[in-house]
């Protein structure tokens, strides 16, 4: 078991047949995913060659979920077209629309979200490393190399922390590892991820990686407290950002007194969530709850 | 920025007086002339609370103007120094409202504030009278038409004589919302002025800097004066930096490993005389030579930065060329490069990259394998320095 994603899920990339499409779709074959093809409507009817394997390039979503019964999609076309791929994919009723595209306006996110309500397609990003079950599938840009299976849950903001963290609990595993993107809207909160891997038999424990910026971390602390009884491990980034600077990430930004990491580590302390002051800390504080398992 | 705010209201047609914003005395009592009677000189600072700092004044004649104006211009507002004033008509204001539209994060969506209960004092009015504050979702999908402006307008009990002049404004300013891609549009104080006039007096846009691409007038907007010079150096040359107040320059890749590696450093400086980090700068996951060189040139120009911590874990970009980066890095800057660097490399390929640095054995470069560690030992060198 994992979570949203597995061994099964048949890929499909928009934007396959750009830089980083081609470049992330060779890593994702890498990984073991099954790929089952590209969309680009102008090259709709031919093929790319990439990492050994023939893969078909369709004109629109619908067609290449019809053709390959793809059930989730990547998405790594630029910024001023990602709104438009996004409900091109929740049109076509994709299952899963995994959006790493970096430098979406937040208004395209918003219309975006507020299109997909009702709608089957569960939207993970943007601005995100996508998700990972590690030895099953890779739908994003996750290297594959770092971990491998295990009982450990991940979810995270930042894509480096997440790298680092697989690093740091290699020798443990992860069921699966899901960046949700550091955007100020994002399709797939903390919440929805604590709540697959509380339902998930694999995952024993979940470390969930924070940073300033909104009330994402607070509101995942409550719904730890009510909903999860698996151990949570937190891990919040930013307490020496200053007040009213952008911190690389879009949505990492402390307005006023909110946002801030002391104010999140606390909510999450308060929820009974162990939260470390460093990565290493905080894996060594997961690495004491494995071991007593 | 005020004025900013008024000309994007000016081209959405937003009622408000647009005023003239000038840089000296002399251009203050000129655009007072020009406006005639009664004049307010406002200080243009990125800071709150301009009134209490005595940034704001009242001018009868065009000299008093000038006088306000080179006070003003004279004072420092929370630190920033004051290089521009905006003068305005000094309308004779009947009450004072509020009213924003502004990006909802938790919900993910927008929401509309807006209140009839004091205008510039509406942080005041939210803890003391919460529900004369009103808050009203809106939709992204819908947005606000001319039946959800009547909706906000009522919903915020704008008064009678003035009512339909906030429907039409409400609209205006969604427009400016929406069109210029903004996070905030906020117009404080929206003031009723003698004869039931609604204008918008004073207010405040934030732009998303990531649809800049379809939006080349926004560049106008940015007033590079006034940003850290060494910000708008790392800007010129595409990194994402912000300066900090401290010692020790961080470069590293991904903003929340950049933002973690902060909080590692100020930790680690504690027990060295408190040495603190001295810059947020994500390289991203392109660390090339050339990448890495420009970087290294913003923070050691920094004069406060005593060492640098160089933190990469390779994920995509693997640990050899990283290594290779700051071995080019290091070849492009020569002589200028004369503060120790302190590296750690994890990850992809990471024997490689270790090997590399080794080799190249430079006086400047001192490898340690593990985050903490290498915090520690670069908040050392800032301190002994």
């Amino acid at each position: 078991m994992s979570i949203y994603l597995n061994k099964d899920s048949k890929i499909i990339v928009q934007g396959m047949t750009g830089g980083m499409g081609s470049k992330h779709t060779t890593l994702m074959l890498d990984a073991g995913s099954t790929i089952v093809g590209g969309v680009n409507a102008r090259k709709a009817g031919t093929t790319v060659e990439l990492g050994g394997q023939e893969l078909p390039v369709f004109g629109n979503v619908k067609e290449a979920m019809a053709e390959t019964g793809a059930d989730v999609s990547v998405v790594f076309v630029p910024p001023a077209f990602t709104k438009d791929a996004c409900i091109e994919a929740i049109d076509a009723g994709i299952g899963l629309l995994v959006v790493i595209t970096e430098g979406v306006p937040v208004q395209d996110t918003a219309e975006v979200w507020s299109y997909l309500q009702g709608k089957s397609t569960r939207m993970i990003g943007p601005n995100c490393p996508g998700i990972i079950t590690p030895g099953e599938s890779l739908a994003g840009i996750t290297p594959h190399t770092i971990a491998g299976k295990g009982p450990v849950g991940l979810v995270s903001k930042s894509g480096t922390l997440t790298y680092q963290m697989m690093f740091e609990l290699k020798d443990f595993g992860f069921s699966t590892a899901i960046g949700i993107g550091g955007d100020p809207i994002v399709g797939t909160t903390h919440i929805d991820a604590l709540e697959a891997f509380e339902n998930d038999p694999e995952t024993k424990a979940i470390v969930m990686i924070g940073e300033i910026g909104g009330d994402a971390e607070e509101r995942a602390a409550a719904y730890i407290k009510d909903h999860v009884t698996k151990p949570v491990v937190g891990y919040v980034a930013g307490f020496t950002a200053p007040e009213g600077k952008t911190m690389g990430h879009a949505g990492a930004i402390v307005s006023g007194s909110s946002g801030t990491a002391q104010a999140k580590k606390e909510a999450l302390e308060a929820a009974g969530v162990k939260v470390g002051k460093t990565p290493s800390e905080t894996a060594e504080l997961m690495r004491e709850i494995l071991n007593s398992l | 920025m005020e004025y900013q705010a008024k000309e994007l209201f000016a081209k959405h047609g937003v009622a408000g007086a647009l005023g003239k914003t000038v840089e000296t005395p002399e251009d203050a009592r000129a655009a007072a002339e020009e406006i005639g009677g009664v004049v307010v000189v406002k200080a243009q600072v990125k800071a709150g609370g301009r009134g209490k700092a005595g940034g704001v004044k009242v001018a009868k004649s065009p000299e008093e103007a000038e006088e306000a104006a080179r006070a003003i211009l004279a004072l420092e507002i929370k630190g920033l120094p004051v290089n521009r004033v905006l003068v305005v008509p000094g309308a004779s204001i009947e009450e004072e409202y509020y009213f924003s539209f502004l990006l909802d994060r938790s919900n993910r969506s927008y929401l509309c504030i807006a209140s009839v209960e004091g205008g510039v004092e509406i942080e005041e009015v939210a803890k003391t009278n919460p529900d004369a504050v009103k808050k009203i979702a809106i939709d992204a999908g819908t947005g606000v038409d001319e039946a959800k402006a009547r909706e906000i307008a009522t919903e915020a009990a704008f008064p009678e004589p003035v009512f339909e002049q906030a429907v039409t404004m409400i609209q205006q300013l969604w427009t400016v919302f929406v069109e210029e891609d903004a996070t905030l549009v906020e117009v404080n104080p929206l003031a009723r002025l003698t004869g039931d006039k609604l204008e918008a007096l004073d207010g405040k846009v934030s732009l998303d800097e990531n649809a800049e691409f379809r939006h080349e007038d926004h560049k106008a907007f940015e007033i590079r004066e006034e940003a850290d010079p060494l910000e708008a150096k790392a800007k010129d040359k595409g990194l994402n930096y912000v300066k900090l107040d401290g010692e020790v320059g961080i470069i590293g890749n991904g903003a929340g490993l950049v933002m973690s590696t902060l909080d590692v450093v100020a930790y680690a400086g504690e027990a060295h005389g408190g040495v603190k980090p001295a810059n947020f700068l994500d390289i991203g996951g392109g660390a090339n030579a050339q990448v890495m060189a420009d970087g290294l040139d913003v923070i050691i120009h920094d004069a406060q930065v005593k060492s640098v911590f160089v933190n990469v874990f390779g994920g995509i970009t693997a640990c050899d060329e990283v290594a290779n980066g700051i071995k080019g890095a290091l070849e492009i800057l020569g002589d200028e490069a004369t503060k120790p660097l302190v590296v750690r490399l994890d990850g992809n390929n990471v024997e490689e990259g270790r090997r590399i640095l080794n080799e190249l054995n430079h006086p400047l470069v001192t490898q340690v394998d593990t985050m903490d560690g290498a915090a520690d030992k670069a908040a050392e060198l800032a301190h002994q320095a």
